[in-house]
C-alpha cells in the first residue's frame, strides 16, 4: 500500500459494514416475527375486542412485539438515513431531517411501551 | 492532483420501463420503505393503541375499515409491506451469493413482485 504524507488510508469510518449488518439481523428478526405472529393472529383470528385484547395478554407475545418494534426502529433509522443521505444534499437539511427522524422513531419506542404494557 | 471538473456528466434514467426488473425492485424497496416509515409506521401504532386501550376505539376503527376506501388503504399497505418483505428476504439470499446470475436475478425480481401482489390480493379477499 503506498502512504506518504499526502496520502490517506482509504477505510472510512469503519460503521458502514456495522450498518450493513444491522439492517440484516433487524430484517431477520422482523422476517421471522411477522411470519409467527401473521399464523398466530390468523389461527387465533380475533373478531371481537375481548378476542384481540387476550391475543397480547401473554406475556411472551407482548416481548415478541417488542423485539419486532425496536428491530423495525433501528431497521428504519438506517434506512431513512441511507435515504437521505442519497437525495438530500444540503448539510443542515439533512442534518435537521435526521434529527426529526431521531426523535420520532425515540417517541415512537416509547409509544410502543405505553401501548404493549401501559395501564 | 487536478480538481474534478465542476460539472460532473450524470446519467440519470427516470424512466422505469427502461430499466431491467431487479432495479425496479430496488427503487420499489426504497419507496416502499419510505411510505412504512411514514404514514404507515405511525397510523399502525395509533391503531394497536385505540383498538386495545378501549371497547369503544375497537369498534371504531372496526367500523372506520368496513368502508371500502380504508380497506383499500389497508391493501395497499399489506402491499408496501408484503413487497418490502418478499424484497427484503431477496437480499438476504443473494448476499449469500445465492442468484447472483443475470437470468437468476430477473427470475427472482420478478417472483418478489408476484409474491407480493398475491399477498395483497389475499389480504384483499380476507378484508372484503
Amino acid at each position: 500500500m503506498v502512504s506518504g504524507p499526502y496520502t490517506k488510508e482509504p477505510v472510512g469510518a469503519h460503521y458502514g459494514v456495522g450498518n450493513w449488518l444491522v439492517q440484516r439481523f433487524t430484517a431477520l428478526v422482523m422476517a421471522i416475527y411477522t411470519v409467527a405472529a401473521g399464523i398466530y393472529v390468523c389461527w387465533s383470528a380475533p373478531g371481537s375486542y375481548a378476542g384481540w385484547k387476550a391475543l397480547f395478554a401473554p406475556g411472551f407475545f407482548r416481548l415478541a412485539t417488542m423485539l419486532f418494534v425496536v428491530s423495525l426502529l433501528w431497521h428504519a433509522w438506517i434506512g431513512m438515513r441511507d435515504i437521505l443521505v442519497d437525495y438530500l444534499h444540503p448539510y443542515g437539511l439533512r442534518l435537521f431531517a435526521q434529527a426529526a427522524v431521531a426523535v420520532v422513531l425515540a417517541f415512537y419506542l416509547i409509544w410502543s411501551v405505553s401501548i404493549l404494557w401501559g395501564r | 492532483m487536478s480538481a474534478p471538473p465542476k460539472t460532473r456528466p450524470k446519467y440519470y434514467e427516470f424512466n422505469l420501463a427502461h430499466h431491467w426488473p431487479p432495479a425496479v425492485l430496488s427503487i420499489f424497496h426504497r419507496i416502499s420503505g419510505g411510505f412504512l416509515f411514514f404514514p404507515i409506521l405511525p397510523l399502525a401504532l395509533w391503531a394497536l393503541q385505540a383498538t386495545l386501550a378501549s371497547e369503544d376505539g375497537f369498534a371504531r376503527w372496526h367500523a372506520f375499515f368496513s368502508q371500502p376506501v380504508a380497506k383499500l388503504a389497508l391493501v395497499g399497505a399489506a402491499w408496501l409491506y408484503a413487497h418490502h418483505f418478499f424484497a427484503g428476504i431477496r437480499y438476504l439470499v443473494l448476499d449469500t451469493h445465492v442468484g447472483m446470475g443475470k437470468a437468476a436475478a430477473r427470475a427472482s425480481a420478478l417472483a418478489v413482485f408476484a409474491a407480493g401482489l398475491a399477498t395483497a390480493l389475499v389480504v384483499a379477499w380476507r378484508v372484503w
